[in-house]
């Protein structure tokens, strides 16, 4: 769809097909720049749809923004009514039908006071159609609903053979026209209008299921130009026609490698050390009454910290209801609300459609720009079986988002029992960072939890983490994890105070054997002091016996002398030793 | 009995009518032809005929409602009644201005 996409537009620009915008937010974007500039287009569908006011919208914007003044002929509406219609929406149609930039020309065909006698042509509408665009130089030209004509008029094989004539004559004018056309039972239009205005068909669409309403717009066909195909929502609203293309055509969103803090400190920390990525999606999903909505105000609070608006989607509780039930763990938001950097938009999902509420959302953001968009939670919107449309739906959304580089925080309620890994609504596949609260019962309480289940582009931690809500804020707590299993609550604080004693007696331990050692070395060390001392005696009584020894041996020599001189053995006496004597 | 009396009421009144027609095509110049040959033969000098060639005053288009072409609007006798085409099938056109054939 990407690549047959580009393709067409590029074809589109060579082939240069002139556009009008329509000035209808998100039309001109789903059409490429709008309508088939000097060609005719079909906008049809069922009744109080809004076509008559797409109509008069693509020529209001022409007349004040494009500076194409447009001729609006209704074969429905009086002048007088349309004009009132439009006034709620700021129009001031007879200020600009007195600039000449709109004429208004309700066509009257009463059945009742018209016979027929012979042939007929629409000559008559021609001429007027043509006074009226020559009078104010008009480049649009609005037919709503010509239809009406065949009620209005015998012999319909004249008013085809006409409005073949007709809608050639306005391209031949060079008006851009946009014809409008009631649905059929099996066709576009009840007579078939499709076959003649063939260059582009816009369906409108109405329609109720579980008793709530959403009209949706579809490019049919738009010949030589490239278009989105879906179904798109619109709103009808104070500011007229809105249209959400909000399904980009491709995955081709810048991304930001900008970290923005969870608001919990240790789940930053978790988060790799730096919290989600800006413009990231991010769920929180977990059982009732596990913090969800907890953790998102403390995101958002610490967005409006920063200075980021932050827009909150409440599905279940009103702004006073959040306000006050935050406050109770410590955070006030209501200062960022009167700084302008926090809205609480609380609405009920049944109080309007899917598309309705993507609409809404929609425009809400764009009107606001916030970078932080929380929306708690989302598996509310899953009423009856319509999980598919509610996954098409925030799909739309996250894409929506990440195009914006809005970074968004969604909470889904799981359901008890079933797998918390799954999301009611499917859209897992969406998110970036994937948060999972659980209870963990055991030990007669409860006690919360925190993982990661996934966190796209970033190491994060694979521990669970007690969760817990204080006057402070959530903190996020080491569970303990050992032998025993995974403990939580008193449970670990219990295990806790076990490991304390433990840690302690090992202590004391340690320093009874030290204690043990020092004693050792000092017995040791006076024994080796008593050793040495008797060594030392001994060896000053060896001393004094080898010297009696020596003293003896010289004494016997001195004797064997002394008897050899006394005996006269030598001439020589030893005349040294005699004298030493 | 009727059918006498019909002429009787309408045979007092006097009849204002304007062709709307579109410059010189076959139907305009077929209407003209018919509606003076109908009005001498049923309205002889109570009736006033104004034809509009809508090519030269397109902007009288609004104010009487004009689409088709050629029209012929009966203004007086009320109520006002139109009658499209090129007025050919004589009958319907009697039947249309609500004269009885004389």
């Amino acid at each position: 769809m990407m690549v047959k996409s580009k393709k067409t537009s590029q074809t589109g620009l060579r082939a240069g097909l002139k556009k009008s915008p329509t000035g209808i937010a998100g039309l001109d974007q789903i059409t490429d720049g709008g309508l088939p500039q000097g060609r005719p287009t079909l906008v049809c569908g069922g009744t109080g749809c809004g076509k008559t006011l797409l109509a008069m919208e693509f020529l209001v914007h022409g007349a004040t923004e494009f500076n194409e003044p447009g001729v609006f002929m209704s074969f429905e509406e009086t002048v007088r009514d349309l004009t009132e219609n439009v006034v709620s929406l700021g129009f001031d149609l007879q200020e600009m039908i007195a600039r000449k930039q709109l004429v208004l020309d309700y066509v009257y065909v009463e059945r009742s006071e018209i016979e027929e006698s012979g042939e007929y042509d629409l000559e008559g509408l021609f001429i007027r159609l043509g006074a009226a665009i020559d009078a104010i130089g008009a480049r649009r030209v609005v037919l709503d609903t010509i239809e009406t004509l065949f009620a209005g008029l015998p012999d319909p094989a004249i008013l085809r053979a006409e409005l073949r004539r007709l809608f050639r004559w306005l391209k031949d004018k060079g008006v851009t026209a946009v014809i409008t056309g009631e649905r059929g039972d099996k066709t576009l239009t009840r007579q078939g209008l499709e076959e003649y205005v063939s260059d582009c068909v816009i369906v409108l669409d109405h329609r109720v299921s579980e008793q709530t309403s959403s009209r949706r717009l579809r490019v049919v066909k738009y010949r030589g130009s490239t278009h989105g195909t879906n179904e798109y929502p619109f709103l009808i609203d104070a500011d007229g026609i809105s249209v959400l293309p909000v399904t980009a055509l491709g995955l081709k969103h810048k991304v930001s490698a900008e970290r923005v803090s969870s608001g919990v400190p240790r789940l930053d920390a978790m988060l790799g050390g730096k919290g989600y990525y800006r413009g990231s999606s991010v769920l929180i999903s977990g059982t009732a009454g596990t913090g969800k909505s907890s953790l998102a105000a403390h995101f958002a609070n610490n967005a409006c910290l920063r200075g980021d608006r932050v827009l909150y989607f409440s599905f279940e509780e009103s702004p006073d209801q959040i306000i006050r039930n935050m406050r109770s763990i410590g955070l006030d938001l209501q200062p960022w609300i009167k700084a302008g950097l926090l809205q609480i938009h609380a609405h009920r999902p049944s109080s309007a459609g899917l598309e309705t509420h993507l609409a809404l959302k929609h425009q809400l953001i764009m009107r606001f720009k916030p970078q932080v968009v929380i929306m708690d939670p989302l598996n509310s919107f899953v009423i009856g079986d319509n999980a598919i449309e509610v996954k098409s739906m925030l799909m739309r959304l996250v894409d929506f988002l990440k195009t914006q580089q809005i970074t968004g925080l969604f909470t889904n309620l799981a359901q008890g029992g079933g797998p918390v890994e799954q999301t009611e609504v499917a859209i897992s596949s969406l998110i970036d960072t994937w948060l999972l609260l659980r209870d963990i019962d055991s030990g007669g309480e409860r006690n919360r939890c925190l993982s990661i289940l996934k966190s796209r582009g970033m190491a994060h931690s694979n521990q669970i983490r007690e969760f817990l809500l204080t006057d402070q804020g959530v903190e996020l707590r080491d569970v303990y994890v050992g032998p025993e299993g995974v403990l939580t609550g008193s449970a670990r604080l219990t295990k806790e105070a076990e490991n304390q004693a433990t840690l302690l007696i090992r202590d004391q331990e340690v320093e009874l054997r030290q204690i043990e050692l020092e004693r050792k070395r000092t017995t040791l060390e006076a024994q080796i002091a008593m050793l040495r001392a008797e060594f030392a005696v001994q060896e000053v009584a060896s001393q004094k016996v080898i010297g009696q020894e020596t003293a003896e041996k010289a004494k016997l020599a001195q004797g064997r002398v002394d008897m050899g001189v006394s005996r006269k053995v030598d001439a020589k006496p030893n005349k040294g030793k005699g004298a030493s004597k | 009995m009727k059918e006498k009396q019909a002429p009787d009421k309408v045979a007092s009144k006097h009849f204002i009518l304007k062709l709307y027609i579109a410059g010189q095509s076959p139907k305009s110049i077929n209407a003209i032809a018919n509606i003076k040959t109908i009005c001498e033969e049923n309205l002889h000098g109570r009736y006033e005929l104004e034809v509009i060639d809508l090519y030269e005053r397109p902007q009288l288009a609004q104010g009487d409602q004009i689409i088709a072409l050629p029209t012929l609007i009966r203004k007086l006798p009320p109520p006002l009644r139109r009658i499209i085409g090129d007025l050919s099938d004589t009958g319907r056109v009697l039947v249309g201005l609500d004269i009885q054939k004389v």
